[in-house]
């Protein structure tokens, strides 16, 4: 039996496993003239309240309104004021002095870890901008922009990347994964795309609750493989959920391109044609679009016409977080020769175009915004440094576990008091 | 000391009581939630419209509204997820998973998210959610509608596990962890949702009506979590049990004549340790019982946790009857049970040493 089931097989075509491999590797030469990069401008702006089939054709497309020429194009171009434009470049470039100073300071020794965003700064600055304050966002790792924009101290980020007693997280969280009620801001956890279902979740409660406010949260291309992200989808299709999705494909998960999350047969935005929700793909380097995307989502989730799903096209200039080295899988040359630019870049360009801005104010920008980081790390620094001794004090590793502490927990507290004063008797 | 009075006798009002069996506990129980709480939100496979696939949440959509209760995708992981979020937000919900079977889809939300919010952003944000779930064999349900993961929670820093084994006390359990800021992992044996089975599978179960704890006050009331129930009083030995185990464990003992000392847990975690120090100490022997697999089941927590406490009260090992190492299979479903012969040889192990 086995023996003829195996001579009936002679005959058919062997078959041959995919295994997705990126186009450049370290050393090679890189041209990304294959991406196509669309005029800006020329891309349709359906209504808000529209079906979400009549954005499938966007959803293959790619959303942009800054052109070569510095100037703003097309129904996408959300007309800001020059002041509010002004704003967006600043939270980008302070963004971008903030995680230079952390990275430094993670390479210094004062931390264990920083992840940048270098690149990518539009996908949350612009974002947050196009979002109301009180709009309640589920991040993932890499949205710092968002509590830049809503004002969230930058002593407290640093207290919390150097874990030191000014924590307001209490040492407890790896360094980046921010919290904050006050900011809308949810606690970032490092398991990836649990925030997802999250999201729909608090926007399924606003809506039992009549409430306005909506949802937003972000992901990687790469964690919308995992089932958190189809399950949120989901959920957030069957109950019309105030929700927006962010999906910010920035080419690279840590060494694996996004091929390993599909991106060799579709766009990441098309994964909304499936659930039947609206899919927005846009040039996560254009800060207009990027801004005019997410607003539009919002006004749709706002006024009860359902979740987005935005694809955000941009490139990790940087490495995945400062345990990596970009340089072992992939070629130096893909950040030069990104096709859509820099979003602080082009920002600076269109101000500038527009008779709004110049190099020299850039300049001093950059300068203050600098001493600005320089001047709240000194003083983060006053609270300690990671390993240097000023962290909070041992009792509280047990507290927050539960509401109240349980007999096994306080036993195992005097435990760790026990075994602290043995190890410094002194203190 | 307390422990060992009936903890619950406090909460108890004069309210006039009504033979429940355990379905109907726990619907009386989430429908006074719904309508005490505005934050209260039942959702899950079917227990909307048709009102939950053992009916434990029949009614409840008619009553409360769609928005209070309703029908969710089958996506495990999705339930606990949105629920998360839905406690970010300020609600207090309830989700039901079907069958404790269909849990693992949500572990990462659970034990990730739910049980470290607190934790993480140092009291920021909360998980205020109760995860109800049927668990537990001997209906028939094979090796995916049978099972009881309890360890599996009992283990993760920041959930509580309930899991209760009387009409009465789904209720009171019920409502006080809905209550709880904490998330608390509901386990409802559904063996005994309709009689208190005692592991005599080919005699008839009797249903919960005539039996003393099927008697449920009306109206509102809570059982503390975290404490204990002495079912019976004994000097020969302490039965450590929840669930269906308890009603094996009574039956076994009347049947043998043992004058054991029955301790219904009632809240796996946290643990009522001085209600187990307290009779381990006056009996010198304990038998720990439940229906899981045994090999790092809650059985050896508690086998642990007597030995490190009241090792020189002991006069015997601690026994464990328990479940064994497989798979619970269909078709010898009884063979794996922990019934009448298994528990029946630990007691004899147990007084002949």
């Amino acid at each position: 039996m086995a023996k003829d089931g195996e001579r009936g097989r002679y005959n058919r075509p062997r078959l041959a496993l995919h295994v997705p491999e990126p186009q450049f590797r370290p050393g090679d030469t890189v041209d990304f003239s294959h991406i196509p990069v669309p005029e800006a401008g020329a891309q349709p702006r359906p209504d808000e309240a529209c079906q979400p089939v009549e954005t499938n054709p966007l959803c293959y497309d790619l959303i942009r309104v800054l052109g070569d020429d510095h100037q703003a194009h097309g129904p996408w171009d959300p007309r800001l004021a020059p002041d509010e434009l002004r704003r967006m470049l600043r939270d980008m470039a302070l963004v971008r002095a903030f995680d230079e100073r952390m990275y430094r300071g993670q390479r210094q020794g004062k931390t264990s870890f920083y992840m940048k965003c270098t690149g990518e700064e539009a996908t949350s600055v612009a974002a947050a901008h196009a979002l109301a304050g009180d709009d309640m966002v589920f991040p993932s790792y890499r949205q710092q922009g968002i509590l830049i924009v809503r004002g969230y101290p930058l002593l407290e980020m640093i207290n919390q990347i150097y874990s030191n007693r000014g924590d307001k997280l209490k040492g407890r969280q790896l360094p980046i994964m921010y919290s904050s009620r006050a900011h809308s801001f949810f606690t970032i956890s490092g398991n990836l795309a649990t925030q997802v279902p999250q999201a729909v979740g608090w926007a399924m409660a606003s809506a039992i609750r009549h409430d306005s406010r909506i949802a937003a949260t972000w992901l990687g291309e790469g964690s919308t493989a995992e089932g958190d992200f189809h399950s949120g989808m989901t959920f957030a299709t069957v109950y019309n959920a105030p929700v927006i999705f962010n999906v910010v494909n920035n080419q690279w998960a840590i060494s694996s391109f996004s091929g390993f999350a599909g991106s060799e047969r579709t766009t990441f935005a098309a994964r909304a044609i499936g659930y039947g929700i609206a899919g927005l793909r846009v040039d996560g380097n254009d800060p207009l679009a990027v801004y005019a995307a997410v607003r539009w989502a919002a006004d749709r989730a706002r006024s009860n016409h359902g979740p987005t799903l935005i694809e955000h096209f941009t490139y990790r200039a940087e490495g995945h977080s400062t345990s990596d080295d970009p340089s072992a899988y992939r070629s130096a040359q893909e950040r030069e020769e990104w096709p859509l630019g820099d979003p602080i870049m082009r920002l600076k360009q269109h101000l500038i175009a527009l008779g709004e801005w110049s190099v020299e104010q850039h300049q001093e920008m950059d300068l203050a915004l600098a001493e600005e980081v320089k001047a709240a790390t000194k003083e983060a620094e006053k609270n300690g440094i990671l390993g240097h001794g000023l962290h909070h004090p041992f009792h509280t590793m047990f507290e927050d576990v539960f509401e109240e502490l349980p007999w096994h927990l306080e036993e195992q507290a005097d435990q760790a008091i026990r075994e602290r004063q043995i190890k410094w008797p002194q203190s | 000391m307390a422990s060992v009075v009936d903890s619950d006798a406090v909460s108890l009002t004069d309210a006039p009581t009504r033979a429940m069996n355990m379905i109907e506990a726990i619907n009386d129980a989430l429908d006074i939630m719904l309508e005490r709480d505005p934050d209260v939100i039942v959702m899950g496979e079917d227990v909307g419209y048709f009102g939950g696939v053992f009916r434990c949440t029949a009614g409840l959509q008619e009553k409360h509204g769609k928005t209070r209760v309703f029908d969710t995708p089958i996506s495990e992981c999705g339930i606990i997820g949105v629920a998360v979020g839905m406690g970010a937000y300020g609600l207090r919900p309830v989700p039901e998973i079907q069958f404790a079977d269909y849990i693992y889809p949500g572990l990462d939300q659970l034990i990730s998210e739910a049980a470290r919010l607190r934790y993480r952003s140092a009291g920021e944000f909360i998980a205020p959610m109760t995860v109800r779930s049927p668990f537990g064999g001997g209906i028939f349900g094979g090796q995916t509608h049978s099972q009881s993961p309890e360890a599996i929670f009992t283990h993760v820093a920041g959930l509580k596990t309930v899991v209760p084994s009387t009409p009465h006390d789904a209720k009171g359990l019920l409502i006080a962890a809905i209550e709880d800021n904490d998330p608390v992992i509901f386990f409802e044996p559904k063996r005994i949702y309709n009689g208190p089975f005692d592991g005599y599978y080919d005699h008839p179960t009797k249903p919960w009506k005539d039996h003393p704890d099927a008697q449920v006050p009306e109206g509102y009331y809570s059982i503390p979590l975290g404490k204990a129930r002495v079912v019976r009083e004994g000097q020969a030995l302490t039965v450590l049990a929840y669930g269906t185990m308890v009603h094996v464990a009574q039956a076994v003992c009347r049947e043998k004549g043992v004058d054991a000392e029955i301790l219904d847990l009632r809240t796996l975690l946290p643990l009522d340790i001085e209600a187990v120090e307290e009779s381990v100490e006056k009996t010198g022997r304990c038998l720990v019982m439940h229906e899981a697999t045994r090999t790092s089941g809650f059985g050896a927590e508690l086998a642990a946790l007597v030995q490190e406490r009241c090792f020189y009260h002991l006069e015997a090992p601690v026994e464990r009857v328990t479940g064994f190492d497989t798979p619970y299979p269909h078709s010898l479903e009884w063979a794996y049970f922990p019934g009448p012969i298994r528990t029946g040889e630990a007691i004899d192990k147990l007084l002949g040493a």
